[in-house]
């Protein structure tokens, strides 16, 4: 018998589903391979539960319990669905790149017109023309982390995006995920973008639910190369429905004197995780990570990252803060870690959350490994109520309460949101931030 | 009708009762000054009748155009006209002047049943109300009195009273902290407003400030209670003798 197969019910249902999937999951040879090794990998852990110390906070086992079947592809029903939800949200004037039930929909992508320098091609394309280079670096991301090696072995498409040295693209990119339809069912997205050297662009990422979608399970994960003396703005938006899960990673390595500013939000998703690596491979660079959660109802958010300072002279800032009311939960979990090559290394974190009900939780989890001792670093964390003081003034002058707390708690995610440096990306975090305060009101 | 009637209030803060049986009348175009040592309860009362928390009143009752205050809520109360401008405001960060009168404004006209200001109309009313007061324009692109001076943050209590204008406005020393010539802008801005209709309620240590606003009477204020009540002349006797002569009545 098979002990590794046998240990639970959810593994041996699994191992049938991809057995299944199987005939769907684009990639032969090298490609099936590495599907076949991640997919081990990743039942020997199956499921990450709170006994796993990265996971302890969101035990996957206890909130999703299960790994729903493979979504179908789309038909003409569910794009058009999908295309009424695109159209709410999606960036004015950006390259809409849009992936529906895990699938690339070009239809409803915009393709035609590239600046030169862009390519865009889909996963499935990628995977099925056997590019070596390409496919080593779409498998980089860690599978020790099961949620990672899962993807690995599932994933069914995506967008890959490569930008050629010396290209600073006006228009932004948007990868906009879209859960089409009341069908229970898990969708695994990969995406991957390349930044050649001095180059630059803007690329937004948005998880929505068409009409009617209820619960589904969002597996994505992104590759981001930058190059040397390139940047990259990046913005995540999670607005999915409010019975989704969805499970992100993020990979990134940045080379020599690259600039990476990453902003994310999460108001959307019953469960969600976002799992971040950021590795400085080349010197003097620098990123600045900021996010934000606005939870309510029974909305559980996480978003788990890891800066790893691996090389000289870089810098990192990271802003967080978190919102929860009713029972949400919020968790941040920051770790940084500077490698002993890693001198004059400057990172920062700091994490702040604002509870406004007696039954929201935030937990806070910053951890910083120094093998290096020429270095500026420091965290800090902390998490209130809002202030009655404050709350009595803005009620004073007319203010209702939620129309009171809508200005405060706006003010109080201000601070990770003034940091996106492009102003038209920073009105979309505004927007979305907006969406939740008045769903709230 | 009265415009604001204060009936025997008791207040309590904890276990401390504050107010011992208050009772104050304001009508329409009167202007009041109430007077008092430190620590007699002239900003409880002004935070009872704004609604602040905290308060318990056993006693007594607020009404305000007939109305029983007491059972509105704060926001409520500054629709139908209450006014209150802080001793002390409070610092909001990361929330603009402009935003915040914005969203004040339109809020309370909302209350009442009335047209949303869209940002250009409610630039003119905020900039046209600022230059009157001598309020740089700066000023308002900053968060709610951060940062801002003792006496730029009365100015800006006395900015939103303009903006608002309030049924009753209740000065909670607005005075302190205002040099001389900021004094003078202040209380001209107060007694622009000065109608018929509004009623004055100026809380005050100086007799100076009284010079400029002139109030129809005077109340002097002792351990929770109005102890003596007369004219303008009260004050320039009180600023003469100090309250002493009133400690053993209340
Ligand atoms: N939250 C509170 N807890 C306990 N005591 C309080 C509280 N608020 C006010 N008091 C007490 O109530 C009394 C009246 O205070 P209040 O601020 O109303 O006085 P005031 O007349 O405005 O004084 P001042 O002239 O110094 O501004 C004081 O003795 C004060 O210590
Ligand atoms: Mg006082």
């Amino acid at each position: 018998m098979n002990l590794v197969l046998a240990k639970n019910e959810t593994g041996r249902a699994l191992s049938d589903s991809f057995a299944i999937a199987r005939d769907r999951l684009p990639g032969t040879g090298t490609v099936a391979e590495a599907r076949s090794a991640a997919f081990e990998a990743y039942e020997r852990v199956g499921l990450p539960h709170r006994r796993i110390e990265d996971w302890k906070y969101t035990d996957l086992r206890a909130l999703m319990r299960e790994l729903l079947p493979l979504a179908p592809a789309p038909d003409a029903a569910a794009l058009t669905r999908a295309a009424a939800a695109v159209k709410l949200q999606a960036v004015k004037g950006a390259r809409r790149l849009v992936l529906v039930d895990g699938v690339f929909a070009p239809k409803l992508s915009e393709l035609g017109g590239l600046e030169k320098g862009l390519t865009v091609r889909s996963l499935r394309e990628v995977l099925e023309a056997g590019d070596a280079a390409l496919q080593t670096q779409l498998f980089t991301p860690d599978d020790t982390n099961p949620m990672v090696a899962l993807n690995s072995a599932m994933m069914t498409d995506g967008v890959v995006i490569e930008i050629g040295n010396g290209i600073v693209l006006k228009q932004p990119l948007q990868i906009i995920h879209v859960a089409s339809g009341p069908a229970p069912a898990a969708m695994y997205t990969r995406s991957l973008l390349r930044l050649g050297k001095d180059a630059g662009a803007t690329l937004v990422e948005s998880y929505i639910a068409a009409d009617g979608a209820k619960i589904y399970q969002a597996h994505d994960s992104l590759v981001l190369a930058i190059g040397d003396n390139s940047r990259l703005d990046h913005v995540r938006l999670v607005e999915d429905g409010r019975e989704a899960f969805n499970i992100s990673s993020a990979v990134v390595t940045l080379g020599a004197h690259a600039h990476f500013n990453t902003f994310g939000m999460t108001s959307g998703a019953a469960v969600s995780r976002y799992q971040a690596t950021i590795v400085f491979a080349g010197e003097h660079s620098r990123v600045e990570t900021n996010g934000v959660n606005l939870l309510n109802g029974r909305q559980h958010a996480d978003t788990t990252l890891l800066m790893d300072h691996a090389v000289p002279h870089c810098a990192s800032r990271e802003v967080f803060r978190a919102v929860a009311d009713d029972r949400g939960h919020s968790v941040f979990q920051g770790r940084i870690i500077v490698r002993p090559d890693a001198q004059k290394t400057d990172a920062k974190m700091m994490t702040r959350a604002l509870l406004l009900s007696d039954d929201a939780e935030a937990d806070n989890k910053p951890e910083l490994e120094i093998f290096a001792d020429d270095v500026t670093c420091g965290h800090g964390a902390t998490t209130g109520a809002l202030d009655e003081s404050l709350l009595f003034y803005l009620r004073a002058r007319g203010l209702s309460e939620k129309e009171a707390q809508a200005l405060l708690i706006q003010a109080f995610v201000g601070e990770a949101i003034e940091s996106i440096v492009n102003d038209h990306l920073r009105e979309l975090a505004i927007a979305a931030a907006q969406r939740w305060l008045e769903a709230r009101a | 009708m009265s415009l604001l009637e204060v009936k025997n209030l008791k207040v309590r803060v904890e276990d401390n009762e504050i107010l011992h049986g208050l009772t104050l009348t304001v009508n329409p175009g009167e202007v009041h000054a109430i007077m008092g040592p430190n620590g007699s309860g002239k900003s409880t009362l002004s935070h009872v009748i704004a609604g602040k928390p905290g308060y318990e009143v056993t006693d007594g009752q607020i009404l305000f155009r007939g109305e029983d205050l007491l059972e509105m809520e704060p926001d409520e109360r500054a629709a139908k006209g209450v006014f209150l401008a802080f001793q002390y405001p409070v610092e909001i960060p990361g929330v603009t002047t402009w935003n915040f009168l914005h969203t004040a404004l339109n809020a309370q006209r909302k209350a009442r049943g009335e047209s949303q200001l869209t940002s250009p109309e409610f630039l003119k009313k905020v900039r046209a109300v600022a230059k009157s007061l001598n309020i740089p324009q700066d000023m308002l692109k900053r968060g709610v009195n951060v940062g801002f001076s003792g006496g730029e943050k009365k100015r800006n209590e006395i900015l939103q009273m303009a903006l608002f204008e309030p049924a009753v406005c209740i000065l909670d020393e607005m005075d302190s902290g205002l040099d001389i010539d900021a004094l003078r802008i202040a209380a001209d801005g107060v007694n622009a407003l000065r109608s018929p209709e509004r009623a004055m309620v100026v809380i005050t240590h100086y007799q100076r400030l009284l010079n400029y606003i002139v109030p129809d009477f005077v109340h002097v204020m002792s351990k929770g209670r109005v102890v003596k009540s007369g004219g303008k002349d009260l004050a320039l006797e009180l600023e003469a003798s100090g309250y002493t002569q009133f400690e053993d009545a209340a």
